[in-house]
């Protein structure tokens, strides 16, 4: 009974600081300056129905890249010998001690038109090519900062995979590639879950990169509800509204993964 | 019978340390051949090496006649029970066991025979759907056996399957395995540190230490006529004493001449004599050769066990008549029951760390 007392500095916490401003933003999604009830707002989030789809296919994809990226690595990580492990990790650890921002806008300076990489490519008499302001650079700006999320719970996961049981697999007649799909991928599910998360949501929350890296044409949802409360176009009510389809969208998604998980595996 | 393992002068070495120091090793068809030692005697290390995890950096492995050195785990006709089991723990009993036919794409209704005679064989019968991790060990030590047995190997490789359990599960199932052994007509390579496991259970025992094999034999031949000191310390308790050879048949220790049988040393070589505890009997001082101070008595159930300082040597005693502490007894021991044996380098370390 007594333990329970250790955790109400963090409920308290949570209540001022998540559940009330949540109930807030729900608050003003569905009322007027007045504070009269209206849907209006909600309604009008259909408007930018292209801007939804566009953030959660582009999230979508960049997700997908640090799947493909992560896993292998992730894997090699998890084979490799205890303080090889911590070196590999604090190097991939690296770039997140840096300011975000400032690493975004070093991407600036490689994709810029008289950027690096344009300037290397003119030397072979290549380009140069529009880098920058695309949703490929958009793209990479999510994969570059969001990969490590993809990798830790990877490798936490895959690094409790007994090296016993793999053996286990190929004394059994598994070759390698039976040995993945049988052993390796089932049992590291539930990190491809976490790590699916941890990208995706923040992903498809952004605004910064999309800003620096997209330039005026690749809109995100972040960018359209930071526009509302400090741009021009200032309208909180729709903010907020816009707010929370995104975040029940999130929250189907993520309803949805967790159908596929395994039963002791909850993500939200 | 003939040999269907043979490993050749095999040497493997770990970051520049050697681990097996040229190990031969023929194993018969059929054969419940167990490797016995302490860890990191390079027992688990030859059980890989047959498996196919390891390659060894010189000598050959035959299988069958045929040379296997580099031949991957998955295409080898031998299986594997694993120290700690284990099993996948994403999959249930059922799954876990079908694991390698599966693999071989074996039709499903074959799986399905073939498993169940395999949960008939270790007695899991209806567990069929429970998830190994709510398993007691043993019942995960079953898993493990049926789902190596299941691909039918020629020989089952099991490194020290039953380390986990506690001692009442532990004789049941030596005994178990002893019949599934010998009722499948299989070739089982057992690697224990349980020198008692080794005696009941096995056709040969391999004695190893610091990577090399000390001596192969029956549990008899072992127990009655270890080659060196450290065979005769590792397999149960002896009493090593420092002696010399001054002729055949007599043998000199503690300052006193004693017969014995064994022949055949240069003249005054020094030698280790080996008296196992059991052997030594009390009888009265004024009459004895040996004589020394009772100093602790401890029951062990069938015998007392004495220690008895004899000035030079402290004495293991094994009696089932107890002396008091403090009391001078004498010591005497049959010829044949004093074991001579040249002195080695592995022996001699074994001896000085006790």
């Amino acid at each position: 009974m007594k333990t329970r007392i250790m955790a109400a500095p963090y409920l308290v916490w949570m209540s001022v600081f998540i559940v009330v401003p949540l109930l807030m933003v729900a608050y003003f999604a569905v009322t007027t300056d007045k504070g009269t009830f209206t849907v209006s707002y909600l309604a009008d989030v259909g408007q930018y129905t292209n801007i939804f789809v566009r953030s959660i296919w582009l999230s979508v994809i960049a997700t997908a890249i640090c799947l493909v990226l992560a896993y292998p690595l992730a894997f090699m990580l998890s084979r490799m010998k205890k303080h090889h492990q911590g070196t590999m990790l604090m190097i991939i650890m690296l770039p997140m001690w840096m300011n975000f921002l400032l690493r975004t806008y070093a991407w600036m300076t490689l994709l810029g038109n008289n950027g690096i990489i344009n300037y290397l490519l003119g030397l072979v008499g290549l380009g140069p090519y529009k880098l920058i302001n695309t949703s490929g650079a958009v793209v990479l700006g999510m994969v570059y900062n969001y990969l490590p999320f993809m990798i830790l719970p990877l490798y936490s996961v895959m690094e409790k995979i007994d090296r016993s049981v793999i053996e286990a697999a190929s004394d059994l007649g598994s070759d390698p590639r039976s040995v993945l799909l049988r052993v390796i991928i089932p049992l590291s599910l539930p990190g491809v879950y976490s790590g699916i998360t941890m990208v995706f949501v923040p992903c498809i929350s952004t605004f910064i990169i999309s800003r620096m890296l997209g330039g005026g044409s690749n809109l995100l949802i972040g960018d359209l509800i930071e526009m509302q409360f400090l741009g021009n176009s200032y309208n909180p009510h729709l903010g907020a509204a816009i707010s929370l389809v995104l975040m029940a969208i999130v929250l189907v998604i993520m309803t949805v993964m967790n159908q596929f998980s395994p039963d002791d595996q909850v993500l939200i | 019978m003939e040999n269907i393992i043979s490993l050749k002068d095999i040497i493997v070495e770990f970051d520049g340390e050697r681990v097996l120091k040229q190990i031969s090793l023929d194993i018969k068809d059929k054969e419940f051949v167990t490797l016995l030692g302490p860890s990191g005697c390079g027992k688990t290390t030859t059980l890989r090496i047959i498996a196919g995890f390891i390659e060894p950096d010189s000598g050959d492995v035959m299988f069958e006649g045929k040379r296997i050195n580099s031949l991957p785990p998955h295409k080898r006709n031998v299986n594997t029970v694993f120290q700690r089991y284990a099993l996948f723990p994403h999959l249930n009993v059922f799954e876990n066991i079908a694991f390698g036919l599966r693999v071989k794409k074996v039709p499903e209704k074959e799986i399905v025979s073939r498993v169940g005679e395999m949960l008939d064989l270790v007695n899991l019968r209806g567990f069929e759907k429970r998830s190994v991790q709510r398993l007691s060990g043993g019942q995960q030590q079953r898993v493990a056996i049926a789902r190596a047995l299941v691909n039918k190997p020629k020989v089952l490789l099991l490194d020290e399957p039953l380390g986990a359990l506690d001692l009442k599960l532990r004789k049941g199932m030596q005994t178990e395995l002893r019949r599934i052994q010998k009722q499948l007509e299989l070739t089982f390579v057992y690697v224990t540190r349980d020198q008692e496991e080794a005696l009941t259970m096995s056709d040969t025992v391999v004695v190893m230490n610091n990577g090399r094999i000390q001596q192969i034999g029956s549990p008899t031949d072992i127990y009655n006529e270890p080659v060196n000191a450290f065979v005769a310390d590792f397999i149960g308790e002896s009493n090593i004493i420092n002696g010399c050879m001054p002729r055949d048949c007599v043998v000199e220790f503690t300052g006193k001449q004693f017969d014995c049988v064994d022949k055949g040393f240069s003249p005054n070589e020094t030698v280790d004599v080996v008296i196992r505890p059991e052997d030594i009997k009390v009888i009265p001082a004024k009459d004895a050769k040996l004589t020394g101070i009772v100093e602790s008595v401890v029951f062990k159930g069938v015998h007392y066990e004495m220690i008895v300082d004899g000035v030079d040597y402290k004495w293991t005693i094994h009696s089932t008549k107890d002396e008091p502490v403090g009391s001078m007894i004498g010591m005497d021991v049959d010829p044949f029951d004093i074991h001579i044996m040249k002195k080695t380098k592995e022996g001699a370390e074994k001896a000085y760390e006790d």
